[in-house]
């Protein structure tokens, strides 16, 4: 059995692990507050466009001459896999849940005989998939440097998909997030962002006549764009919530961890303290007995 | 009744309200929509939109960058990437 000693030593260490996970918990639940309250401020935004590009694209007929973000390049052979992981561990299982996703749909395609590429947003993530899939990784984007997620970060990173979409890089762009339910469920989820995934036969509202300006075509080449942008911005946004929401979950866990923990070990530093002072007073009493 | 008038940012809902009329800056030259607007989409240069609240208030300025106009039978909708 272990010493007492060592037992304190134990019992001091937990201790301060719980209050570390602790603070952890109670950071993660404000900041949870505030990442939810961007996602929801967020959506507007993003129905409303992509209301606006579903109708758009329902009539105009898809041609050569189309938007390629609309159209495509016409092949499939090339698929670009966007991975948004978050900077920071502590979270549980919720970075590598989103690489389990991407990491299977990339096998998949691999079986298929396509080529695969990565694209990878935020820090964590990186080791897995550089391991599972050498010299893949085409580009990376650095969010280290920024506290919040901001609508300029998924513009610079919609720019630098879209040059390398443009220079025909890639036919097919995928989207891996973390979509945030609450914070005990963040389910991880793909999207396809190029080329645009228009649901087909949505009913104009009203079938009245809407007048463009300019024509159909030049809206749909300027919204299109931003439509990248802004798929990009919603999923950044999830994925800041979910990220709070797993290492909330997580780190009350570990705190309750670590209070089982605590009270086993103290438990056991109370035997053994009982059973020294118990071998002592034998000791006095067999002593006492001998005079 | 009114125009209901939006205007939504990528980061938040920046106004919804019931106005008298809204003067946008579109892509090919301004336009005023009153109430019962005919059903129209224009892209949005960069400045300023107007926002008349009743028909003789002093207009209020709202700069916006990288805008959107729509309008239905619900109102005015303009997409911006930045405004204010």
């Amino acid at each position: 059995m272990a010493s007492l000693k060592e037992l304190k030593g134990r019992i001091t260490s937990v201790k301060s692990t719980q209050k570390i996970t602790k603070a952890k918990q109670m950071v993660a639940a404000a900041k949870l507050r505030k990442a939810q309250a961007a996602a929801e401020a967020a959506r507007p935004y993003g129905q409303r466009l992509e209301a606006v590009v579903a109708s758009l694209a329902s009539k105009i007929t898809v041609s050569t001459s189309s938007p390629k973000l609309l159209a495509g390049t016409g092949k499939d052979d090339t698929h670009l896999l966007i991975v948004a992981n978050s900077d920071r561990g502590l979270a549980g299982a919720f970075n590598a849940n989103i690489v389990k996703a991407a990491v299977l749909t990339a096998r998949a395609l691999i079986a298929q005989g396509k080529t695969v590429k990565f694209y990878l947003i935020g820090r964590k993530g990186r080791a897995v998939i550089s391991r599972n899939f050498p010299n893949m990784i085409v580009g990376h984007y650095d969010t280290t440097g920024t506290k919040d997620v901001s609508f300029a970060q998924a513009q610079a990173i919609a720019e630098d998909v879209s040059a390398r979409f443009e220079a025909g890089e890639f036919d097919v762009a995928h989207l891996f997030f973390s979509t945030f339910k609450s914070a005990l469920a963040q389910i991880p989820t793909e999207t396809q962002l190029i080329p645009v995934a228009v649901s087909a036969g949505s009913p104009v509202s009203s079938g009245a006549a809407v007048e463009y300006e300019p024509d159909e075509e030049s809206i749909l080449a300027d919204l299109l764009p931003r439509n990248v942008a802004i798929q990009i911005f919603k999923a950044l946004l999830e994925n800041s919530a979910s990220e709070q929401g797993a290492s909330m979950t997580a780190m009350d866990n570990a705190t309750r961890n670590a209070g089982d923990l605590i009270n086993k070990l103290t438990i056991e530093y109370n035997r053994s303290r009982q059973a020294a002072i118990t071998t002592e007073l034998v000791e006095i009493i067999s002593g006492a007995e001998a005079l | 009744m009114a125009l209901h008038f939006e205007l939504v940012t990528p980061e938040k809902l920046v106004r919804s309200e019931d106005v008298y009329m809204v003067v946008v800056p579109g892509t090919e030259g301004d336009f005023g929509v009153l109430e019962g607007h005919a059903p129209f989409m224009s892209t949005v240069r960069d400045g300023a939109i107007q926002v008349f609240a009743t028909p003789n208030a002093e207009p209020v300025n709202i700069p916006v960058v990288g805008g959107f106009a729509e309008v239905n039978e619900k109102g005015l909708t303009v997409l911006a990437e930045r405004a204010g």
